[in-house]
């Protein structure tokens, strides 16, 4: 049984991690990543690492993917018209060259370490794992974890503690908007008049994007029927 | 199933994430492979933990996901920064380090 699920968990994680780099929308990767998240808590619940398992799911496969899902939306739309630009521009021989290479080094790290897994001397690499007898406080559980966490990984508890409140401020210290007050331009983004304005479909895409360009290029008569040619996709 | 397996798919990822993060152009897809490699590193981490019945593996394993949750953090506000100073989100064209 534990074999069988083994080997369904195993195909999802390595089809998932080779659908992370293969697709070329990120979006698709991201929920490439998701299914492979979902796939290494099976992983980890065979392993007996039930809380670790159940913290991949909730804080990796729920916010941090959401997180990238949020980017992902708002950074993508350029992202394609920008590969689509640069797809035309003859670019083909560095790629392959890159991806060559790429390929070359991660097989010989791959053959490395297959190489040391299999001719360690480690009797245990081939067993099934210490002793194991289930119970509320034994291997793995929450309150085995917890008694770790809060006694002897005190200070690696608390100093992880302080890196994260230093990366969220970080991150909201990297991504704030520049330059203090908004001008004018930033202002004329979405007024009354353009929620009422027939064209489009009033996406996101369009009101931060299309609009903007559209006024940046001096475009102010809304009645006008493409003034944004990049915008026609939309 | 004996550890070995654990390891050698453990392995298998981390490649693939090597892979991936030598040959992806987008900031984005690099994170994204970025996690993959952690992934791999944290399934081997906790294989060796179950290997020899203790707990320091998952621990570890958890700051792992700590810290990669903060990479991804910092990672996706410098993307979101590029994208609003309008430069390509591309690692090859953004090889320059001034402000």
């Amino acid at each position: 049984m534990s074999a069988i699920l083994f080997f369904i968990a195993a195909i999802g994680v390595i089809a998932g991690a080779i659908g992370v780099v293969t697709f070329s929308n990120p979006f698709y990767s991201v929920l490439a990543l998701v299914g492979h998240l979902l796939s290494l808590a099976v992983l980890f619940l065979l392993l007996r690492a039930e809380f670790v398992a159940a913290a991949q799911v909730v804080v990796y496969a729920g916010a941090v993917m959401v997180l990238y899902v949020f980017v992902v939306a708002y950074v993508g739309d350029e992202e394609q018209s920008l590969d689509g630009v640069l797809s035309r521009r003859p670019r083909s021989r560095g790629a392959d060259g890159r991806k060559l290479t790429g390929a070359l080094f991660a097989g010989v790290l791959l053959v490395e370490l297959l190489i040391a897994l299999l001719g360690s001397g480690l009797k245990a690499v081939s067993g099934d794992g210490a002793p194991y007898a289930p119970g509320p406080r034994t291997f793995g559980t929450p309150a085995y974890i917890g008694n770790l966490l809060l006694t002897r990984f005190l200070l690696v508890f608390e100093a992880s503690s302080l890196l994260l409140l230093i990366a969220a401020v970080g991150g909201v210290v990297l991504a704030r908007r520049r330059g203090g007050l908004e001008d004018d331009d930033e202002r004329n983004r979405l007024t009354p008049l353009d929620i009422l304005r027939p064209r489009g479909t009033g996406t996101m895409v369009e009101g931060v994007e299309g609009l903007a360009l559209a006024h940046a290029r001096g475009a102010g008569d809304l009645d006008d029927e493409h003034p944004d040619p990049d915008g026609g996709g939309w | 199933m004996s550890i070995g397996w654990y390891l050698a798919v453990s392995a298998i990822v981390f490649c693939t994430g090597a892979f991936g993060v030598m040959t992806r152009r987008n900031p984005l897809v690099v994170l994204l492979c970025l996690e993959l490699m952690l992934n791999g590193a944290n399934l081997s981490l906790i294989a060796f933990s179950r290997m020899w019945g203790n707990g320091d593996g998952q621990i570890l394993a958890l700051i792992v996901m700590t810290v990669a949750a903060c990479e991804v953090c910092i990672g996706l506000g410098m993307i979101v920064a590029i994208h609003r100073r309008r430069l390509p989100i591309d690692v090859d064209e953004l090889r320059e380090l001034q402000g």
